[in-house]
């Protein structure tokens, strides 16, 4: 094949077109890296649950409101986001810009309960290892969601730049390519902190 | 879309492609460059410098365990002693200096002009050496870590370490898990899509085999440690508790956390040196290696064995015998994919024609110290065995028979190997002997005696001994053994720098080798490859010899990209041509991250808040300018903005 190649060199494209190109393959192994990440501290919180004496769980029932719309919130964002990248593939940019745009006020609503709830905590990071924990591990994901707004905030500034078309996008494709990771992470924590000590984990 | 021209290397081209492949001359194109082949070289050379401070102190802790009752070293001296030689072997040292050669051979390899991310590599290079200026700097002012390089808990928790120490090695091991995150995704993506048109993922080098498995474990597990290290400083700053029973912590967790990356990363600063004898070895031998695709399943079923293997560091911590018994089961079964690459070895110098050069030596003793190293593992891996020689200077000589075994002395060979390529000179062979033999005696001299010195009792990081305990003639023993090691390595530095200068010149290919990388002037130039060669076997050189089939390579002719700085890239499996990817210059955005990033974990180490933000805001203006889509990259739609 590659012998054929050589002796009829058919045409390629040249540098990234739409998501494919190697921006899109680095962004993939960030997020294989992260997602490592997040695993290790969920493994963490497992361990220190089997091992820990009875009342380790500071909150054997968490409250549903406002953790559960918030996480519906985060996750219909993705969508948001990826009606926005469509936007940028079609070339229509309004509808990239009011993607992007909505996806960053959902984000942004999305931090502010989560610091509206640490802040309506019990407990706080030092009081025991659970505590420890959930701070340690929702804080690590703020921090990746204020990295995504900020990537969305780019996106949302390049596109009204009008640097991208419909070829050319491969930022675009990455950028929300980290937002989708930074969300569904979430679900991973989530169901952690929130549904396990219901099924009496750690209770 | 365009059809790529297809040409035949001329001057004219090749002056073409220098003028835009060229880094700028002088301290601009120094601090800016991003070719892979000074990044690989600084690599090494900055590996070769962590090897002589380490191996200085390794000196002087043999001084102090020469005799008896000795009092060279205060307690706390030792204790930071064999923790910075520990730290700097096995971070500063065994793993970068892979990442160097493998920087350095990849392309070359892979018939490419430069690794997938150019700037990630030199990137990774800076966060390197600012993470071991930074991983010294307690240790030259008398603050180094002093609890060992795993560094366990709770003696590294503040209680019982209030200093600085275990500060920065936090905060440092955290700067250089960047580093090795970005090298480990630059290899794992250069693997899958800078190769050769025709170079299948069956034809790939042993080397490429051994870099990307390991590269594939370090972006799981670093974070492992990485986090660890983060939960440590948190507890120790802020009071958290993740490793304090009484807040409900579990001291085990570090332990969990530290071997789940520790493990994995033992086979990662061996497997590309396997894969460095696996290529180099054959040429010795004048035969192909024996049973490629065996070796190179067997490096890929290590790794995936290896992740299943952590908890046989933790057989003395009282886990159920349940789980005892299932990782030593797992212990025991991942030595044989390791022995197929021995017997792969053995069988390569068996059916071939051995030619006795140093760099042959080297790969061959260091398949019988894999042999010695190998077996004490396998001893230790059966628990009640385990129990008895855990924390004995019995797996002291263990390790030291894997690391120096596995990786030190496969790297001499490889750097007797290369060194023609990167300088167009070869190294003194005469030298070279003295060079071998110094080392190989000095080695096993100081290092087989030491399985008896742990059989008879001796515990391993005690700072002296008393007389008496039948422990000091085999202590001398190894401090002697050790300084003739030195002495080797030394001799090996010598010939280094003096065949640089006066080494008999090189030509293309000297050691009349089958890979991409002989096929290229030595030195290479800037660009690599003057024209993208197209790839029909294993051995691209060797094709006319080993008649395996009628197909040939094709090295003189192909496609020529000088339309600006431009490689190709293919698909992951059969290596089809899939596009030509314009490459990033130059560029300062590297050096300017690093430099954020050592000025945020400075401010955090001084809990210096306003240094670490303004840093932060440093590290977000680097990211911005180096993400800032161009258009000569093609990231930006050429009729807008």
């Amino acid at each position: 094949m590659a012998e054929a190649a050589l002796a009829r060199p058919g045409p390629l494209p040249v540098g990234p077109i739409g998501r494919a190109g190697l921006g899109f393959w680095g962004v993939a192994m960030l997020v294989a890296s992260e997602a490592a990440l997040f695993s290790y501290l969920l493994f963490s919180y497992y361990y220190l649950c089997a091992t820990a004496p009875a009342g380790w769980v500071l909150e054997p029932a968490p409250k549903m409101i406002p953790g559960l719309p918030n996480t519906l919130l985060l996750l219909s964002s993705s969508f948001v986001a990826w009606w926005g990248e469509k936007g940028v593939e079609k070339g229509d940019r309004r509808r990239a810009l009011i993607g992007f745009g909505t996806t960053f006020v959902m984000g942004t609503i999305f931090a502010g309960v989560q610091v509206h709830e640490w802040a309506g905590k019990a407990f706080g990071p030092t009081t025991n290892g659970y505590a420890s924990l959930y701070f340690t591990t929702t804080g690590l994901h703020m921090a990746h969601v204020v990295v995504g707004l900020i990537i969305l905030l780019c996106l949302f500034g390049w596109t009204a730049l009008d640097f991208f078309s419909p070829r050319r996008r491969i930022a675009v494709s990455a950028g929300i390519l980290y937002w989708h990771f930074v969300d569904i992470v979430w679900l991973f924590v989530f169901t952690t902190y929130y549904l396990t000590p219901y099924l009496g984990f750690g209770t | 879309m365009r059809t790529p021209d297809i040409g035949a290397v001329t001057d004219a081209l090749r002056t073409r492609l220098h003028a835009i492949w060229e880094t700028e001359p002088g301290w601009r194109g120094w601090l800016s460059t991003v070719d892979h082949k000074e990044i690989g070289l600084r690599y090494i050379v900055t590996a070769f410098l962590m090897l002589i401070i380490g191996g200085i102190e390794a000196l002087v802790i043999r001084l102090q365990l020469a005799g008896p009752d000795l009092r060279l070293l205060t307690p706390e001296q030792y204790d930071q002693f064999f923790t910075m030689h520990g730290m700097t072997m096995i971070f500063l040292y065994a793993s970068p200096i892979l990442s160097g050669f493998s920087n350095y051979l990849w392309p070359l390899l892979l018939g490419s002009r430069d690794m997938a991310f150019p700037r990630l590599n030199a990137f990774s290079y800076w966060v390197y050496l600012a993470a071991a200026i930074f991983l010294y700097s307690g240790f030259v002012v008398g603050a180094g870590p002093d609890d060992g390089w795993f560094n366990y808990v709770p003696y590294a928790e503040r209680n019982y370490s209030p200093g600085p120490n275990q500060d920065i090695y936090a905060l440092g091991m955290m700067l250089l898990g960047i580093s090795t995150t970005v090298g480990a995704a630059n290899f794992i993506v250069t693997a899958f899509k800078m190769r050769a048109p025709g170079m299948a993922i069956n034809r790939l080098p042993i080397l490429i085999w051994g870099t990307l498995t390991a590269s594939v474990a370090n972006l799981i597990v670093v974070p492992a440690v990485s986090l660890a290290f983060f939960l440590l400083w948190m507890d120790r700053q802020f009071g958290t508790g993740f490793f304090q029973p009484a807040l409900g912590g579990q001291p085990l967790l570090w332990q969990h956390l530290f071997w789940l990356f520790g493990h994995p990363w033992v086979y990662a600063i061996v497997l590309p040196a396997m894969g460095m004898v696996s290529d180099g070895l054959p040429v010795f031998c004048r035969r192909p290696l024996a049973g490629y695709s065996l070796v190179a399943l067997s490096t890929v079923a290590t790794m995936i064995l290896g992740f299943g293997v952590w908890v046989h560091h933790m057989f003395a911590t009282g886990l159920p015998a349940l789980s005892l018994s299932f990782f030593s089961g797992a212990s025991i079964i991942i030595t044989v994919p390791s022995a197929v690459a021995v017997f792969a070895w053995l069988a390569t110098i068996w059916t071939g024609r051995p030619v006795i050069t140093t760099a042959f030596l080297f790969y061959a003793s260091m398949i019988l110290l894999f042999v010695i190293g190998g077996v004490s593992g396998f001893m230790t891996a059966s628990v009640p065995a385990d129990w008895q020689l855990t924390d004995t200077y019995f797996v002291v000589a263990h390790i030291h028979y894997v690391l120096i075994g596995i990786n030190v002395f496969p790297v001499v060979g490889a750097t007797y190997f290369w060194f023609p390529k990167m300088s167009g000179r070869f190294l003194d062979e005469r030298l070279g002997r003295w060079n071998f033999w110094t080392m190989f005696l000095g080695f096993n001299l100081g290092f087989l005696p030491m399985h008896l010195t742990g059989l008879l009792g001796m515990p391993r990081r005690i700072w002296t001994y008393s007389d008496g305990m039948g422990w000091d003639g085999l202590n001398l023993i190894t401090t002697i053994g050790s300084f003739l090691f030195a002495a080797g390595v030394l001799i090996f530095f010598v010939n280094v720098a003096k065949s640089l200068r006066s080494g008999a010149p090189a030509n293309d290919n000297p050691w009349d080798a089958p890979t991409l990388e002989w096929s290229i002037p030595s030195p290479p130039p800037p660009y690599n490859f003057a024209v993208i060669p197209t790839i029909a076997s294993r051995h691209p050189l060797w094709e006319n010899r080993l008649q395996e089939s009628r197909a040939r390579s094709t090295l003189d002719r192909g496609m020529t990209l000088d339309h600006g700085k431009e490689t190709l890239t293919t698909t992951p499996m059969d290596a089809e041509p899939e596009r030509i990817v314009e490459m990033p210059e130059d560029s300062y955005a590297p050096l300017l991250l690093t430099a954020g990033l050592a000025t945020l974990f400075a401010g955090l180490a001084l809990k210096a808040w306003p240094i670490a933000g303004t840093s932060g805001l440093l590290v977000f203006a680097a990211l911005l300018f180096w993400l800032w889509p161009r258009r000569q990259l093609l990231e930006r739609a050429p009729a807008h903005g």
